[in-house]
């Protein structure tokens, strides 16, 4: 049998594959953060200072809408024609595909956000007084944070009939500790007042949450 | 009941299975031996997929045992196991090959070798680029055989093989099945279709409300003794 790891791999490269071929989770992410900075921008017109005050929010919570519909694509796939069956009868370990997946949907929402964020320093003319660097770190650890619960919930609600309500209702709780340190650290950063705590608060979660799930996956995924 | 003389590859022990109050499997005690042909009978609901998802690990048994090749492991049985469902288990959007080679390596097969040989074994092209979504049924069902035989299982669980198939790749699907019998493989097939596997099956085991009521070696089947043709009470199925 094939180490983890590399089931991991192979299993990240097909969902990768599988994505640019459809590219129905990124075209669907796109569209809907774009009409968030559109809709919100046009609403609001925020002067700059306005702006830095408003922007971790609408920037997160935009991310965090779009990565839902990411988050339920990449379980669809596996539903039809039951596909999961297939790696369920295999000696292949629960836990390699669900890193694979979650670093799957930390890829597409890292390229939602790559693509979307000069969007949003244009729309919104936004300037960072405080180091971008620490920016950044939000960026990673927030879109970890969305990303590890929402697919470990995405699989969890991948039986019932409305997996859709499903998952934002399952997720968006259990994701608010993290969205507030994702908004408050970005507001703080942008700013230029410290967000060390928030930061670490950030990690910290990440780390909890990428455990727990690590130990719950299989019994998720063997669910009846 | 057909004996059986060599010692049983499967046995199943008043296996159970219930989905909430509706019990699918009710007591089923079975051993099957190794190196045969069996198929699968019974009218919808009678307990087959059940049956076959239960020994392919996906479902877990409510209660009872079940052993495969001396062992109840999922990890040491899931090597030796092949499995095909009534879906095809594939990803549309990929080719023949990309789909055997993603499934290869979960079993640890890196090369194309095996995935070439088993494509070609279902009598596919595995050189055909387009993706399997644009397959006809007749060739998913022989690609998802062809899945199956990936991981050259000891123990063969098909599901309905040939649904959906015409008439001359079912025979021919048959005549391979038969083949990989003969080689040593033990295979379950269910099906609707037994008239195709009169003559290719070592037996046929007949199931009804979630019971073997009867196995027999050709088609022709007699009620078992003491079987009733009233359906079970509610509270009972």
């Amino acid at each position: 049998m094939s180490a983890p790891t590399g089931i991991t791999r192979v299993t990240l490269l097909k969902d990768l594959r599988l994505e640019w071929r459809s590219k129905d989770a990124i075209n669907s992410m796109l569209f809907f953060s774009l009409l968030v900075v559109v809709v919100f921008s046009f609403s609001f017109d925020p002067t700059a200072e306005e702006s830095r005050q408003i922007a971790g929010g609408l920037i997160w919570v935009a991310f965090l809408f779009a990565a839902v519909v990411a988050l339920n694509q990449t379980w669809a796939r596996e539903i039809r024609n039951q596909v999961l069956d297939a790696y369920r009868v295999s000696p292949a370990p629960a836990n390699s595909l669900f890193l694979a997946k979650t670093l799957g949907n930390f890829i597409f929402v890292t390229v939602l956000e790559a693509l979307m964020t000069p969007l949003f320093i244009a729309f919104y003319r936004l300037r960072s007084l405080g180091p971008v660097w620490q920016l950044l770190l939000v960026a990673i650890f927030g879109t970890w944070a969305l990303v590890v619960n929402g697919t470990f919930f995405a699989a969890m609600s991948l039986r019932t009939r409305s997996r859709e309500i499903m998952l934002p209702l399952l997720l968006f709780p259990i994701s608010i500790p993290a969205i507030l340190a994702m908004v408050q650290s970005t507001t703080a950063i942008l700013n230029g007042e410290g967000a060390r705590f928030w930061i670490v608060l950030l990690a910290t979660y990440d780390l909890v949450f990428t455990t727990v799930c690590l130990l719950l996956f299989e019994i998720v995924l063997n669910a009846e | 009941m057909t004996e059986t003389a060599a010692a049983p590859v499967i046995t199943v022990s008043d296996l159970i299975k219930q989905f909430g109050r509706f019990a699918a499997l009710r007591g089923v005690n079975a051993e099957f031996s190794a190196g045969k042909l069996f198929a699968i009978l019974g009218d919808n609901g009678a307990g087959k997929t059940t049956l076959l998802r239960t020994l392919a690990g996906l479902n877990r048994p409510s209660s009872g045992e079940i052993t495969i090749l001396g062992s109840s492991k999922f990890q040491n049985i899931c090597l030796h196991v092949g499995y095909m469902a009534h879906p095809s288990l594939l990803y549309d959007e990929m080719s023949a090959m990309e789909n055997l080679r993603y499934f290869a390596q979960l079993y640890g097969i890196t090369n194309d070798t095996r995935c070439v040989e088993v494509i070609r074994a279902v009598g596919l092209n595995p050189d055909l680029p387009r993706p399997v979504g644009q397959y006809s049924q007749g060739m998913k069902q022989r690609m998802s055989l062809a899945r199956a035989l990936l991981n050259d299982p000891k123990i063969l669980l098909l599901d309905e093989p040939f649904s959906n198939v015409d008439q001359h790749s079912a025979t021919e699907m048959v005549r391979l099945l038969a083949g990989l019998r003969d080689q040593g493989k033990t295979i379950f097939i269910v099906t609707h279709q037994a008239a195709l596997l009169d003559g290719a099956a070592d037996e046929f085991i007949w199931m009804e409300y979630g019971k073997i009521v009867d196995r027999t070696r050709d088609l022709k089947r007699e009620p078992a003794p003491g079987l009733t043709s009233e359906l079970p009470r509610n509270s009972e199925r």
